[in-house]
């Protein structure tokens, strides 16, 4: 029998509320929809009436996860269109600050993840060390999300020397940490057991979805902006891409972990080159906006990040186009979920890292062939209850 | 005092509903729940249907899509409660406020009893701005 | 590999390369010969399709469709004008799944009609908007 499950257009997990209709037959996920556009605001309508230094103000607010993400990849776009050169000590910035969004980023991922599976010790953990770097950003840019670095040409405001130190110590107490979840989760034989070819995403599906970032590199496509097209610092330090081969939810979490660390050193890189730069060269003007058209792109914690300017060389972006990373990942659950049962569902789902936005609220929607009702909290504790029923398996 | 708001004061269960925002808001209240500022102590949680809750709590600038579901739960919300638009964009429809597809801010739509401005509020805002709308009741 | 070369010498004058920096390659394209172009690039050439973006000109709109060498680090976009009123194109998502929901944005905000498109439904526009709107193109004043 067939039933339809609708979930949302509120829901936990995805950046933006979204309405997906499952399909099951009995267990098993057969067909699924996906509705978007209940968090639509017309953010390039508005880029067109503001003055390309407010444009960055606003693409920052496009999702308050990725609010150095979307600024880069504009102010790359705008130095594309104008050719512009940005100073040494600004690209080091503006390195630093990326980095340490993917690093709250990924923490916060790995925290839902773990309350989705019923491990709500995760959740707690993950977001304790997750609060230092919050702190962090508070000292060094003055505000804890939105931070208001970036400027066309450079960033807006320095890292003093006086706050290097602070910078190192939360590196120095994070690395750890990671490392103890990293071996949490890995040695974990109920982890392994829940994770493991869930959701899995072949090669071949990534590719033909074009997904991107640590969903595209957990299934085996080595894609990494930060490395195919060096921006900011990213060619000035060491680290690697990470990939992995497995495709399900295992590998998604293995790829985030590990990239906490790659963070980590590019972050320790980037402290220790800039306090050797003068302070103060910050910022090289673009005095006028050449008519034409500038793309730019970076690596968002979510996966590549795109913004397209064009210009008829006024004070005001002709068009301003943004995708953001979710916008092609969201489509492969297609691929993903199908086929699989629905307690797993929710797990599939945050496979990608949809950033999250809603907290629950659920269409009740009747289907005429069966009353039955699941809501995303029903889904989580079908996911919770499977995670409890493999640990009594495993004797744990 | 009625015994209602009397009862109400005491653990103030919250729910919450994004209506357009950029997902900060909904972070920092999120984070309001773990273990910096854990508010579960005060008895305030987070509850997943708006009939258990005392408190809704409402983010972003109300799209368009968002406005007649928003008032939806307005109406189901047992009363007296409390309604606290968070945020910048709650607040006044922010650096939204012109889009053809955003018909808020919240007050436009339903009644508002606190508002908490920021881009995003810190937590220790959000947790004073429901504490201030207990002392109103 | 030589990108612009492979293109230029496989489609000949159906394309007008314009190498703007080391990086960015814009290729225009009639809207005809677009798809075939969009496949061997994503086919052939295997590169990854980023997304698309349109804007409303005065001779039409006009469409890019970004793909990006990761190899290379070179951005390859196809640049195609679709003239005005009713604007349609042959659609490229029958063979490239990603380009599936970008075509349907563009066909609700521009008001493209992407013919041959598996799925054309509204994407990211209320279902209460009004038919025959779009809150993209200019206003003719």
């Amino acid at each position: 029998m067939r039933t339809t499950i609708p979930i949302g257009p509120y829901h936990p997990l995805l950046e933006e509320p979204e309405f997906f209709k499952l399909v099951v037959e009995g267990e098993t996920v057969v067909d699924m929809d996906v509705r978007i556009g209940w968090n639509h605001r017309g953010i390039e309508k508005i880029a067109e009436g503001k003055t390309y230094d407010q444009v960055i103000f606003l693409v920052e607010r496009i999702c308050g996860i990725c609010s150095t993400s979307h600024p880069i990849a504009n102010v790359l776009a705008q130095e594309d269109l104008a050719g512009a050169e940005v100073p040494e000590r600004a690209q080091y910035i503006r390195s630093i600050v990326a980095e340490l969004e993917r690093l709250h980023s990924h923490l916060l991922w790995l925290g839902l993840a773990g309350h989705f599976i019923g491990y709500n010790t995760i959740f707690m953990w993950v977001w304790k060390y997750r609060e230092p770097i919050l702190d962090l950003f508070e000292l060094i840019t003055g505000n804890r999300n939105d931070y208001a670095m970036l400027r066309p040409g450079g960033v807006h405001r320095d890292i003093y020397k006086r706050d290097l130190p602070a910078i190192r110590k939360v590196m120095d107490e994070l690395e750890p940490a990671n490392e103890m979840l990293t071996k949490a989760i890995l040695d974990d034989p109920v982890m392994g057991a829940r994770l493991k070819g869930v959701g899995v995403l072949s090669k071949e599906d990534a590719i033909r979805y074009c997904v991107l970032g640590p969903t595209a590199r957990a299934s085996g496509v080595d894609i990494d902006v930060r490395r195919d097209e060096p921006y900011a610092a990213y060619d000035k330090v060491e680290w690697k891409v990470i990939v992995q081969e497995g495709g399900d939810v295992l590998a998604k979490a293995v790829v985030r972990l590990l990239e906490n660390f790659e963070s980590i050193k590019i972050i320790r890189q980037c402290v220790d080159r800039l306090e050797e730069l003068p302070e103060g060269d910050i910022w090289s003007p673009i005095p006028q906006m050449p008519v034409g058209e500038g793309i730019g792109h970076e690596e968002a914690p979510r996966g590549e990040c795109l913004h397209y300017i064009r210009s008829d060389g006024g004070n005001y972006p002709l068009r301003v186009k943004v995708r953001a990373p979710t916008y092609n990942n969201l489509p492969s659950f297609e691929a993903s979920c199908i086929g699989e049962t629905i307690s797993d569902v929710a797990l599939i789902t945050a496979g990608i890292d949809p950033c999250y936005c809603c907290t629950e609220r659920m269409a009740a929607v009747y289907d005429s062939s069966d009353k039955r009702l699941y809501d995303w909290q029903d889904l989580v504790r079908l996911s919770q209850e499977k995670t409890e029923k493999i640990r009594k398996e495993l004797g744990r | 005092m009625g015994l209602k708001s009397w009862s109400l004061k005491r653990s103030p269960w919250i729910f919450h509903v994004c209506t357009g925002s950029c997902n900060n808001c909904d972070i920092e209240l999120l984070d309001c729940l773990t273990p910096k500022f854990d508010v579960e102590r005060f008895g305030i949680l987070l509850v997943g249907s708006i009939r258990h809750a005392d408190a809704l709590i409402v983010t972003g600038a109300v799209t368009r899509q968002a406005a007649p579901k928003l008032k939806y739960l307005w109406e189901q919300m047992p009363k007296p409660g409390l309604v606290i638009a968070l945020g910048a964009c709650g607040c006044s429809g922010g650096i939204f406020r012109d889009s053809y597809n955003i018909i808020g801010p919240v007050d436009r739509i339903i009644p508002v009893d606190v508002y908490v401005p920021g881009c995003p509020p810190k937590p220790e805002a959000i947790i004073s701005g429901i504490v201030k709308g207990l002392a109103k009741l | 590999m030589d990108v612009a070369k492979k293109i230029q010498s496989k489609f000949g004058k159906k394309v007008e390369l314009a190498q703007r920096s080391p990086k960015r390659l814009y290729i225009l394209v009639d809207k005809g010969d677009l798809p075939s172009v969009a496949r061997y690039l994503f086919e052939e050439l295997q590169a990854r399709f980023c997304t698309a973006s349109a804007v409303d000109t005065r001779g039409g709109i006009e469409i890019l469709y970004h793909f990006f060498f990761d190899e290379l680090s070179l951005m390859v976009s196809l640049r195609t004008l679709v003239p005005k009123p009713s604007p349609q194109i042959e659609s490229i998502a029958p063979f490239l799944k990603g380009a599936e929901w970008i075509e349907r944005e563009i066909a609700d905000l521009f008001g493209v009609r992407f013919v041959g498109h598996p799925d054309p439904r509204r994407l990211i526009l209320p279902d209460d908007w009004p038919e025959g709107e779009y809150p993209y193109l200019r206003r003719a004043d």
